[in-house]
């Protein structure tokens, strides 16, 4: 995956994460393009678009659009299911999530989402296992003494 | 100094500005409030300030002067602070900026941390944007890492390694013993990601992980609607991919396991189906047997009847990559493919025109060009010119009858004439100028449609050149394929002199009518010819002024040469063949459509999200939907739970906040027969694990024809999450006789239960 974007149907970034380095006008201009071209499209056209040279997937979740950026040998398919997972643990931390959760917790829906994605790629595949990593750094952060030692990692 | 405002303090704040002007003023009087909190060094604070100017940063403001701060964050003792550090890293900080590379240090403390949870900081920003500076420093590091036994940094550790090799591929050697451990791990894990890059002896120990997946028993973290881990099962298909691609041996060890995902996966949700495809991907690419490519190809077929759009288009763009090497398996699809001409997203339209150009065969080009001459009638404009090449690219190619040819011509020329690129002109004119024994009904054909309509230039051009060639055909009225018409020389100049007055043509169109004029010449309506030739001899136009005083010449001074000069052209030998061009592209890639990007976007809602205020636009500050912001992004589908004797019974859910233990269910009740249901009760039962709490009902009519509905609440404690099963008894009264039923309802979407 090269970048996601998470934005309103007003256009409003809520999320931007970028896996290539890219200077930070570029990538202005490129969320700006990609939002335009993406809130132009009909609800009956189908999740995939070509956008550059790349292959851009995304889905509407609610007042929410899930957009990644993914290349040419990557499976659309299952970039979906990537969302579609994202949105569940999502879902599962702040109950029943919605936009303003997004927009009020902005640093959290990061933290989930290094926890599921490292460089692009899925790095933990169970829910549970992902959910009770963010649980346990959570209660990390709010002891202010951190040199305790933890409980055994999840497995 | 007061501290700081909280983060949603500031949040809340700036959502109420109701101009972009009100918002900066906020955003500038906070940054400076920030910019000298920074400047007074202040260590309480700096984490929240940070997380402040992160989320001014995603509005769009700079905040590079909170670079330097998030370095002092990483480095500070704290969680929280690290945390928010790192994240402002990995939004502020990419290789391009000069401070990048002070952070390695910081990294470097952090992953070697007593604690994981700060390790595992670092390693996920090192694998998201460290450069190859930092990679090249850190590698020793990572790697120690991958050889730890705590899982949940290994896991960390292998996307890192990935990432640094991606940056520095000559430390891709310093990774592989540690790797080749990783393999023999039983439980899913995700350092299969690193042998992407190693030996293809791993195949048999990735092919053994695979089957495992696939036998193995239900594992309801990792599980997808059924399927055991699909994230990893993808991954080991890549993998596959990668490694089988030149090489026959492991190509050769591969064959079964992917006949068997091939055939073993379901494939009723997308999850199935993301499988599937990954494996045809896979079998295109690696050495297999012609038999594992036809049940790809296979797959492809079925996804093309699948009702989702995304598994169709996807479907189209891997024929489309393939049509070339397996034409055969591919033909067999070909009226399924045919058949998404006539969907309805622009995509999917694309490339089944694609690659029914491509599937064009002797065979079949009479029935695919009526398809593809329909399509072209109806698509949208932008497909037009390149579907009208393409029909003459496969009509010149496979044409079973010079007639055939010169009507499926005649037939673009009339529909689409107005989209067919300049240079088909010249070659439809030397195809017409072979076909000799059909130069009367093309003629004659051409002449009938230049009477219909004169606007689509290109048409306009080969008729003139066509009426100025045969023009004595015309009038003489040879014509044998179809009744001839009764044509004067008079008439065809007046056609002729019309384009040259006409507003709709080009010079060019002007420049051929002229040229017909003249070769008419040859005939007895010298004088009318010599009139108009002279007019133009003071055209504005300077291409037609030069031919009219040229012409004007020839009468004058060379007329014994004219009719050696006007007579009928030879056939032509085709020099270069400069045809249409290409529009079978076979590696599917296509300009993506580019929406008018001149109006702001309006977005219209989905027609069931009824809601008081509905469109707004892009720049309308303060209009925005605060009913829309609240509703949860993961909706539940409504089903239909009874369907019979015109009563449908329809569940809809929600979630029950606090406790996720609760379905909520609202039945919704209609009748569509001519009589109302009186008396109606609903009566539901469940199996001992649940309990069941059902409110009262809204009425117990339910009117005829739809035109209103019973709602009634049921609620469904399921705290040991098993799948929802329920027993409905249903009674009411109908035309004045008692009916009762009992029907199982078992068709829940696994999220009202899980």
């Amino acid at each position: 995956m090269q970048f996601m974007l998470l934005f309103s149907r007003q256009g409003k970034l809520r999320l931007q994460k970028w896996y290539v380095p890219q200077a930070d006008k570029e990538k202005k201009k490129i969320t700006r393009e990609l939002v335009q071209t993406v809130l132009a499209r009909k609800p009956k056209m189908c999740s995939f678009l070509e956008w550059r040279d790349l292959k851009v997937v995304y889905k509407r979740y609610a007042s929410l659009y899930f957009c990644c950026a993914i290349e040419d040998q990557d499976n659309e398919l299952i970039t979906l299911e990537i969302i579609h997972r994202y949105v569940e643990l999502l879902d599962k931390y702040f109950g029943s999530v919605c936009e303003l959760d997004i927009i009020f917790n902005f640093e959290k829906a990061y933290f989930i989402l290094d926890e599921f994605l490292l460089g692009g790629e899925a790095q933990e595949t169970s829910k549970k296992n992902v959910l009770k990593a963010i649980e346990q750094a959570d209660l990390l952060q709010e002891n202010l003494d951190f040199q305790i030692r933890l409980f055994p990692a999840p497995s | 100094m007061p501290a700081p405002i909280r983060l949603r303090e500031l949040i809340r704040t700036i959502r109420t500005a109701r101009t972009q002007a009100e918002e900066r003023e906020m955003i500038q009087k906070e940054c400076a409030a920030i910019r000298s909190s920074f400047r007074e060094e202040d260590n309480t604070y700096r984490c929240r300030n940070v997380a402040k100017l992160l989320y001014m940063h995603m509005l769009g403001y700079p905040a590079h002067f909170g670079q330097l701060e998030c370095l002092k964050l990483i480095a500070s003792q704290k969680f929280t602070d690290k945390r928010i550090g790192y994240l402002g890293a990995m939004l502020l900080l990419d290789e391009r900026q000069d401070v990048h590379l002070l952070m390695t240090n910081c990294i470097k403390n952090d992953l070697n941390h007593s604690t994981q949870y700060v390790q595992g900081l670092a390693l996920c920003t090192l694998g998201c944007m460290g450069s190859s500076e930092m990679c090249r420093d850190l590698a020793g590091e990572v790697e120690k890492l991958l050889k730890t036994s705590n899982s949940y940094l290994r896991k960390k550790a292998a996307l890192c390694a990935v990432h640094v090799i991606r940056k520095v591929p000559e430390l891709m050697e310093m990774f592989l013993p540690a790797t080749k451990n990783l393999l023999s791990e039983k439980n899913h894990g995700k350092e299969a990601e690193l042998c992407g890059l190693l030996y293809p002896a791993l195949v048999p120990q990735l092919v053994r992980i695979l089957k495992n997946l696939i036998m193995s028993g239900y594992s309801p973290e990792h599980d997808v609607s059924g399927i055991s881990d699909p994230f990893l099962q993808v991954r080991i298909l890549r993998l596959l991919r990668i490694l089988g691609r030149s090489d026959d041996d492991s190509s050769e060890a591969m064959n079964d396991i992917l006949a068997q995902v091939a055939t073993n996966t379901e494939t009723s949700k997308n999850v199935g189906n993301a499988i599937l495809y990954e494996t045809v991907l896979t079998i295109m690419d690696i050495k297999s047997e012609s038999g594992l490519r036809v049940l790809a190809i296979n797959i492809l077929g079925r996804f093309l009847l699948n009702n989702d759009k995304n598994i169709r288009y996807v479907a189209l763009t891997s024929l489309l990559k393939t049509v070339q090497t397996d034409h055969n398996a591919v033909q067999r699809h070909r009226s399924t493919i045919v058949d998404c001409l006539k969907d309805l997203d622009v995509s999917i339209k694309r490339r089944a025109m694609e690659l029914s150009f491509a599937l064009v065969n002797g065979n079949n080009i009479r029935g695919m060009m009526k398809e593809l001459l329909y399509f072209l009638d109806s698509c949208d404009p932008e497909f037009k010119a390149d579907c009208a090449s393409g029909v003459f690219l496969a009509a010149e190619k496979y044409a079973p009858s010079k007639r055939w040819h010169i009507d499926t011509i005649m037939r673009v020329l009339t529909t689409a004439g107005s989209y067919v690129r300049d240079d088909s002109v010249p070659n439809l004119i030397q195809l017409i100028t072979n076909s000799v024994e059909m130069h009367a009904y093309t003629v004659q054909r051409l002449y009938k449609a230049l009477l219909d309509d004169i606007s689509q230039q290109p048409l306009v051009q080969v008729s003139s050149w066509c009426i100025g060639e045969y023009g004595d055909l015309l009038v003489s009225g040879q014509c044998e394929e179809e009744e001839p018409i009764q044509v004067t020389e008079d008439e065809v100049l007046d056609v002729l002199e019309g384009l040259l007055l006409s507003n709709l043509s080009t010079p060019v169109t002007r420049g051929y009518s002229l040229t017909a004029i003249m070769k008419l010449s040859t005939r007895e309506i010298l004088n009318r010819i010599k009139k108009v030739v002279s007019v133009y001899g003071s055209s504005i136009d300077v291409e037609l002024q030069q031919r009219a005083v040229e012409y004007n010449a020839l009468f004058k001074k060379y007329d014994h040469m004219r009719p050696a000069l006007l007579e009928r052209m030879p056939i032509m030998e085709k020099t270069a063949s400069n045809g249409p061009t290409e529009i079978v592209q076979t590696n599917g890639e296509t300009e993506p459509s580019v929406p008018d990007t001149k109006h702001p976007p309006l977005v219209t809602q989905p027609a069931n999200q009824v809601r008081a205020c509905d469109v707004w636009t892009y720049h309308c500050w303060g209009y925005i939907c605060v009913n829309e912001l609240h509703s949860g992004l993961l909706v539940i589908p409504p089903m239909t739970a009874y369907n019979k004797n015109g009563l449908k019974i329809e569940f809809t859910f929600e979630r029950a906040n606090p406790n996720p233990n609760i379905a909520v269910i609202t039945i919704h009740a209609t009748n569509t027969t001519e009589a109302d249901m009186t008396e109606f009760v609903f009566q539901a039962a469940v199996p001992k694990t649940f309990q069941l709490q059902l409110l009262s009902p809204s009425s117990n009519i339910v009117p005829a024809l739809n035109q209103g509905s019973i709602t009634q609440i049921i609620r469904v404690l399921n705290p040991q999450k098993q799948q929802l099963r329920m027993r409905v008894k249903l009674t009411y009264t109908h035309k004045g006789l008692p009916v009762q039923d009992l029907a199982e309802v078992n068709n829940f979407p696994p999220q009202s239960w899980q």
